[in-house]
């Protein structure tokens, strides 16, 4: 069961959040249990297996980019560790890819 | 059986929902003036319109044109300062054509502003009067075209509000309607699975152009279509936004792909091609959401689907807005501005093809009369600025 998180597509390498989930939320991943180390918001995705550096990021079964560092199972996959294939994204935030808006 | 409702009927055949006068200013410089002429009455009734540039513009007169001549307008007045550019004579022409009440105010030729907005009020009084004698006929879902837009997108409108607008499309479709979609640079790695849905391996091809055309114009602009506020919301590239985007369209073949102001001409899915052609000019193709809901109108959207996540709080003058909200915990803070409640879905109280059936019900509704929370709360936002179009190639449009 992975809580809160949702699985869009089989192929997928991440989970959407269909609530927030707190800091210490623990999620089944098909490699065994890992706890959230930060809150991840409505929406935000995490990694549902390691994800090497230079692999392309899957949801809906769709590539939505490519991982600028080694992203860890159940880690935060956002603008600070994936970039677009195609235009750069412009985003007001800081160096966890954590808004400064967005409540935790 | 298809729905029926009373049009509002137009010369030219078309039928419209709402019957209203537009004022529009055609320069900056009438801005003030066209806006004290429309204070006042209702805003159903008398609506601004406007174009703020000095230099001509091909576009923005056609654009014009076609707005002031929407079915949803009963007559136009323009405003005008006298010494801008903006070919107020053809405007003019256009509404007159099509038998529609209009008037053309020229500020330096009417005694300045007092007396302008004096006498813009009286024309506009009168007019009201003409406009509320215009014909009633039977329309169905047939004669309906609908737009859809996202503004505001984060991580949930691709699960959420996209997809339940996209099934609403699909049973509007089936009964006839025509409804377009757009935002080719928030396609932009759609290319491949959208190309398959063409009509036409003609149609596939100008589809992909349209997109790789957006690619390339963002790509020299250096940002791609996406807001700080996208990010915040989840989404973390243009392609991942697009993914979202791409599926409002629904499950439908593609019929055609149009330009803003061109108007489809039969039932089924269309894509509007929004980003201008040639050298990029006159910065990003769309600068905020309600320039994309007025080429919506200009292509004769009688109302526009507006999913939003993060929350929009807009909507248009001349054609209704439906405001989607695709998220749960934006709905709840702003739920006086939204009429769908798409975020149901994402917490596991609505399925999809639910709300899909309550948005085409709604749309319905509204074309019945029944008001939008955007037209009761007064939005009747509108934007028009530069663009450079070419006429939409040999295979863009299905055969009628």
């Amino acid at each position: 069961m992975t809580g809160p998180f949702i699985l869009l597509h089989p192929n997928d390498n991440v989970l959407v959040a269909r609530k927030l989930a707190p800091e210490g939320t623990n999620v089944e991943l098909a490699s065994g249990v890992i706890t959230l180390t930060q809150a991840i918001p409505l929406a935000h995705k995490i990694a549902c297996r390691d994800i090497a550096e230079g692999e392309r990021i899957l949801k809906y079964g769709m590539p939505i980019g490519i991982a600028t560092h080694a992203i860890a199972a159940g880690a935060h996959v956002h603008v600070h560790n994936i970039r677009s294939a195609y235009t750069p994204t412009y985003a007001l935030q800081d160096a966890n890819g954590q808004s400064a808006e967005v409540s935790s | 059986m298809k729905q029926q409702f009373q049009g509002y009927l137009r010369a030219d055949g078309r039928k419209g929902i709402r019957n209203t006068i537009v004022v529009a200013y055609l320069v900056e410089c009438a801005h003030f003036v066209a806006s004290k002429i429309v204070a006042g009455f209702d805003d159903n009734d008398v609506q601004l319109i406007g174009f703020p540039g000095c230099f001509p513009n091909e576009y923005a007169a056609r654009m014009m044109e076609r707005l002031c001549t929407h079915p949803n307008v009963g007559g136009v007045l323009f405003v005008s300062l006298g010494c801008e550019s903006f070919d107020k004579v053809r405007a003019s022409k256009a509404v007159s054509e099509a038998n529609r009440p209009v008037e053309t105010l020229v500020i330096q030729r009417s005694g300045g502003t007092a007396k302008t907005v004096a006498t813009g009020k009286e024309w506009v009084r009168s007019a009201l009067n003409k406009v509320a004698q215009v014909e009633r006929a039977p329309m169905g879902v047939d004669e309906l075209i609908i737009g859809t837009i996202c503004g505001g997108s984060d991580g949930t409108s691709g699960i959420s509000g996209n997809p339940a607008a996209g099934k609403a499309f699909d049973i509007l479709i089936g009964e006839g309607a025509a409804c377009i979609f757009e935002e080719t640079g928030e396609l932009i790695s759609c290319e491949d699975i959208m190309v398959e849905r063409a009509a036409t391996p003609e149609l596939g091809k100008e589809l992909r152009a349209a997109v790789e055309k957006a690619e390339r114009y963002y790509a020299t602009l250096g940002y791609g279509s996406f807001a700080a506020g996208n990010a915040a919301g989840g989404l973390s590239t243009i392609e991942e936004k697009s993914l979202g985007a791409y599926v409002k369209s629904g499950d439908s073949q593609i019929m055609g792909l149009i330009k803003p102001g061109d108007v489809p001409p039969k039932g089924g899915l269309y894509l509007m091609d929004v980003v201008p052609d040639g050298e990029v000019r006159f910065g990003f193709p769309n600068i905020s959401d309600n320039a994309e809901i007025v080429e919506m109108i200009a292509s004769g959207a009688h109302m526009t689907l507006f999913v939003t996540g993060r929350g929009s709080v807009v909507g248009s003058a001349i054609s209704p807005v439906i405001k989607i909200c695709a998220n749960p915990d934006t709905y709840r803070a702003l739920e006086d501005d939204m009429d769908v409640n798409a975020g149901a879905i994402i917490e596991g109280l609505r399925s999809i093809e639910e709300v899909g059936q309550e948005i085409h019900d709604l749309v319905i509704s509204v074309a019945k009369g029944a008001q939008t929370k955007s037209e009761i709360l007064g939005h009747r936002e509108f934007i028009l600025t530069y663009k450079t179009f070419e006429p939409i190639g040999p295979s863009c449009l299905p055969t009628v």
